[in-house]
């Protein structure tokens, strides 16, 4: 029991990375319809360039650059892809967004350097054992999890506040309805695109130094993104919570599948096993647990 | 003037219902087909057929089938990849377990396989759709790649996972050379490209492009979703899985599933997307580009002399690849058959203004 709970806790951790990536899927899609593949080379860019500027200056300030150059980033694609761009077709906007990965991953490695660097923060990371009381020998949380779950869950605390009491938020949900109803009252396209993506850069920083620090920041940070993408289908693209609880069932489900089932199938079943349940699931609830439901008319 | 039409009277059903219904296009193909067979194996070299011509009409074909689903149905796929890997360890089971086998009939064999998992992998579509879709392929293209790295009975237990193609003839007539592949796949992907040009003319077709505009009203002037949306499955991963059999066959000679990765499917689906989607031409066009311009970048640098390391050669290679998607996008979200399309118009008046 304690064996799985600690499966489990490793899951929830794996979860919330992923939760974090999706997270900023689901900001631009509710936002701007863009299907953003780039995210994960945002998570990789944001990552290398923090962790490159923290050798020239101290940790808060370069915070405070990568922020700026992550806004900055946000500028430049709402000038150059998004509005050329407007009133395409939603997988056109997504090719588009493949296309900007791809630059951004061979930007970032080319100023600033492709080699696996440590990023650490000071964030704790020794092991603890708790529910000693409960079962024998208790069970081994890493304390890293911990912080990790924490932050993630003050970045959607702070994002649901942020869109559901200020007055940028309502116009990202008015935004996400209706593009030509919005901008007809008067809701600026543009300056609300630049926020969603400065927002989601921001949010890619904050998955950035999460997985960084766990894993070091190095190239495979950006194919995680792939990894995100059953956890949006599964908890819907147009739902912030759905991220975070999606991630947290993903990540625990194959986990526990690789560690309890994996055996039995020769192994290595991880990569595809989110897919399959994000499938499976998709097949009973087409919109995912929590999105909008899809009502057609011919 | 040099592409009119006018004077070039159907004075029968059959001229009314021809492929190629315009003169210009008929002596175009012709000209095409004719460089193709004849022109082009008489000067190239080997080089030339191993790293553009062969991979160039494979990729074609490839993105025939990925086009046929996208482009003609509207179902979003990045399982292409995987498809072609059923493709590919479909024909070498087939080759090794049944030596006696024709060539042809195991790369026929590797299709249909390959069309049977399409189906089963096509079946989310009946519920689900647009990017739900798309992401839901991923799931083929993953399971795949576990699949015949994992599973050893695909790989007849090669202690390396990797695979070689058995030696390959044809009606007895060996086939090593780069030219005599370069013209068995020339031939296998000539008919196919035809007959997808046919297919998406007919009613088949008719009813995948009815389900792409608007499948709930395709569904009410009596076309049925299941059997448009899984035909249109089964057909595109045919094409896939032939096209995985030769390039594994053909082209690799040995592989491994990382040549069938997701990385193969997404540069299938920027061929389609590049090249025009719903355009037959266009998957020729998109295939030529991708292949062509990374093999251009990778030149540039030792052609003008600039030293810079092979790493940074790869990743000024993405960032300029990624540019030129998005700036062909922005250019022209239609696709090369797009511009290709207007090109026909301006020539239908040229030299004159009006």
């Amino acid at each position: 029991m304690g064996f799985f709970i600690e499966v489990l806790f490793g899951g929830f951790l794996a979860g919330v990375l992923y939760a974090l990536v999706a997270l900023g899927f689901v900001l631009i899609f509710k936002a701007s319809g863009v299907f953003n593949f780039a995210q994960g080379a945002m998570v990789l860019f944001a990552a290398l360039s923090l962790v490159r500027l923290m050798e020239w200056m101290p940790i808060p300030i370069a915070l405070l650059v990568s922020v700026g150059i992550m806004i900055v980033f946000a500028l430049v694609v709402e000038r150059l892809v998004l509005r050329p761009l407007v009133n395409q077709e939603g997988i056109i906007l997504f090719m588009a967004t493949i296309g900007v990965s791809y630059f951004v991953d061979g930007f970032g490695q080319t100023i600033w350097g492709s080699e696996i660097y440590t990023l650490d923060l000071g964030l704790p990371k020794e092991p603890v054992i708790i529910l000693e009381s409960v079962f024998e020998g208790g069970v081994l949380v890493n304390k890293f999890d911990l912080v990790a779950a924490v932050i993630a869950g003050i970045l959607v605390t702070v994002l649901a506040v942020f869109f559901q009491k200020t007055r940028i938020g309502r116009a990202l949900r008015a935004v996400a309805d209706d593009h030509q109803a919005a901008q007809s009252v008067g809701i600026p396209l543009r300056d609300i695109w630049v926020i969603v993506w400065s927002t989601s850069g921001i949010v890619a920083l904050v998955a950035g130094i999460v997985w960084g620090s766990a894993l070091g920041v190095q190239f495979s940070i950006s194919l995680v993104a792939l990894k995100a993408l059953p956890v949006l289908i599964l908890g819907g693209f147009t739902s912030v919570p759905g991220a975070i609880i999606g991630g947290l069932i993903i990540g625990a489900g194959e986990k526990l599948a690789e560690v309890f089932i994996g055996p039995s199938f020769g192994g290595g079943i991880e990569n595809w096993f989110a897919y399959m349940l994000a499938l499976l699931f998709l097949l009973v609830r087409p919109q995912g647990l929590f999105g909008e439901r899809i009502i057609e008319r011919v | 003037m040099l592409y009119r039409e006018a004077g070039q009277f159907k004075t029968s059903y059959g001229d009314d219902q021809a492929i190629f219904p315009i003169r210009q296009d008929r002596i175009g193909v012709a000209i095409i087909l004719l460089a193709a067979y004849l022109a082009i194996p008489l000067t190239a070299s080997p080089y030339l057929f191993t790293s553009i011509l062969i991979p160039f009409l494979i990729y074609a074909l490839a993105a025939i089938g990925l086009n046929l689903l996208t482009g003609y149905c509207g179902q979003v796929s990045l399982g292409t990849g995987g498809f072609m890997a059923v493709g590919a360890y479909a024909a070498y089971n087939f080759a090794i377990r049944m030596p006696e086998l024709n060539l042809l009939v195991v790369f026929l064999l590797a299709g249909g396989c390959a069309a049977l998992v399409g189906v089963v992998f096509g079946i989310p579509s009946l519920r689900i759709k647009g990017f739900y879709l798309a992401v839901a392929t991923l799931a083929a293209q993953f399971f795949m790649d576990w699949m015949f790295s994992r599973i050893k009975w695909f790989t007849n237990y090669t202690p390396s996972g990797s695979v070689n193609a058995p030696p390959l003839s044809l009606f007895g007539f060996a086939i090593d050379t780069p030219a005599e592949r370069y013209y068995l796949i020339l031939a296998i992907v000539t008919v196919m490209a035809l007959a997808a040009k046919n297919l998406v003319r007919g009613r088949v077709g008719r009813s995948w492009m009815a389900i792409r505009d608007m499948d709930i009203a395709a569904e009410i002037i009596g076309i049925r979703p299941l059997r448009a949306k899984l035909s249109a499955f089964a057909v595109s991963s045919f094409y896939a899985g032939i096209a995985g059999a030769l390039w594994a066959f053909l082209h690799l000679g040995s592989w491994e599933p990382l040549a069938f990765d997701i990385n193969r499917s997404f540069t299938l689906l920027f061929m389609v997307i590049i090249g025009g989607l719903g355009s037959i031409l266009g998957c020729f066009f998109g295939a030529a580009f991708i292949l062509i311009v990374p093999l251009a970048l990778n030149q540039i640098p030792t052609a003008l002399g600039i030293p810079i390391s092979t790493a940074m050669i790869s990743h000024l290679e993405f960032m300029i690849f990624g540019a030129l998607i998005v700036f062909f996008l922005i250019v022209e979200p239609h696709g090369l058959a797009r511009l290709w399309a207007l090109g026909k118009e301006k020539l239908r008046l040229w030299p004159f203004p009006h």
